[in-house]
């Protein structure tokens, strides 16, 4: 679980690449060639598309082809935060990064440095997690669960 | 809770998201013991429920080159935080915005939302647009730059993950 380069290298997108990921960040055809129908809407082929989604995995731009969930509806998630001395920051974070339920793990600019999403199938779950970390870190870790969301997921926009 | 076990299963069987191959969800279908017709069927009445909020390529913004990522957190008052919520999602280089729990002393901040962009300094002019909006003048704020990213990934929702 090593911290991932800020200063790797930006991906460079084919016109196809583009597209496809303009317009198919939402709105996934659900029928059992998907990605013929992606195709004929943007006027390729199949294996031309297969393939772009091949090679935007492999650059690391795609993380996949999935459904992205609303929290707290099939499972019980949490922002968690920590405050760790800067030295014991990699351990505590490989330790935390460690964990499935663990799905964002990241450093930021405070005396709370260390910010982490935990999904668990229920609230139960979700804070034996919790507290499962504090015993295993050593550290106190503060639970920020979401009570409203205001804004809706359209994805990333290109331009 | 708006799901049920075959419901979860199939969340689960798509975590790693769908195979690139031509028939993706016959391949998963085949995992789970399902039709295909059965899969799209179940998956299609998840997004109509709203359960998926969204279907399709999920990104790694970094490898986009959207390389400033900040957390922009807001101490609002009670009876002011919601309509500030819809304020600042209804800008569109907000990506998300959340109400979360204070935990004064340590944390006095009740609501969040998440600002990505190409470089740091176009995100610290996005925040000074924020900063400069008649409802937030005044409010106490800190902006949270992200650092390092050391995991991300779609969320884990299989029971038998949850040990």
């Amino acid at each position: 679980m090593t911290a991932e380069h800020r200063d790797a290298p930006e991906v460079a997108l084919t016109p196809l690449e583009c597209r496809l990921l303009d317009r198919f960040q939402r709105g996934l055809p659900l029928v059992p060639r998907p990605y013929r129908a992606m195709a004929e809407a943007l006027g390729t082929t199949e294996e031309a598309v297969l393939a772009a989604l091949e090679r935007l995995k492999q650059a690391g731009v795609l993380s996949r082809v999935g459904a992205v969930v609303r929290p707290n509806t099939a499972g019980a998630s949490t922002l968690a935060a920590m405050a760790v001395p800067p030295a014991d920051l990699e351990r505590v974070a490989a330790l935390v990064s460690a964990r499935t339920e663990v799905n964002h793990n990241y450093e930021r600019e405070h005396r709370l440095n260390l910010w982490f999403v935990v999904t668990a199938p229920d609230a139960v779950a979700r804070q034996c997690v919790l507290r499962a970390i504090e015993r295993e870190t050593g550290y106190a870790v503060l639970d920020l669960p979401l009570e409203a969301a205001y804004h809706i997921d359209l994805g990333f926009a290109l331009t | 809770m708006m799901v049920d076990e075959d419901d979860r299963r199939l969340l689960a069987a798509l975590q790693d998201g769908l195979p690139q191959v031509p028939h993706p969800f016959a391949a998963v279908a085949a995992r789970l013991e399902l039709d295909e017709a059965a899969v799209i069927a179940r998956l299609s009445a998840l997004v109509e429920r709203g359960v998926v909020k969204r279907c399709g390529l999920v990104v790694r913004h970094h490898e986009l080159g959207w390389r400033a990522n900040a957390m922009v957190v807001w101490d609002v008052p009670d009876d002011r935080v919601d309509a500030a919520g819809r304020l600042l999602a209804g800008h569109p280089f907000v990506t998300l915005c959340y109400r979360r729990p204070r935990h004064p002393p340590a944390w006095p901040y009740n609501l969040f939302c998440m600002i990505h962009g190409r470089d740091r300094a176009t995100v610290e002019a996005q925040i000074g647009l924020l900063c400069a909006l008649e409802d937030m003048a005044g409010v106490s704020h800190a902006v949270l730059f992200s650092r390092r990213r050391f995991k991300q990934c779609g969320a884990r929702l299989a029971r038998s993950e949850a040990a």
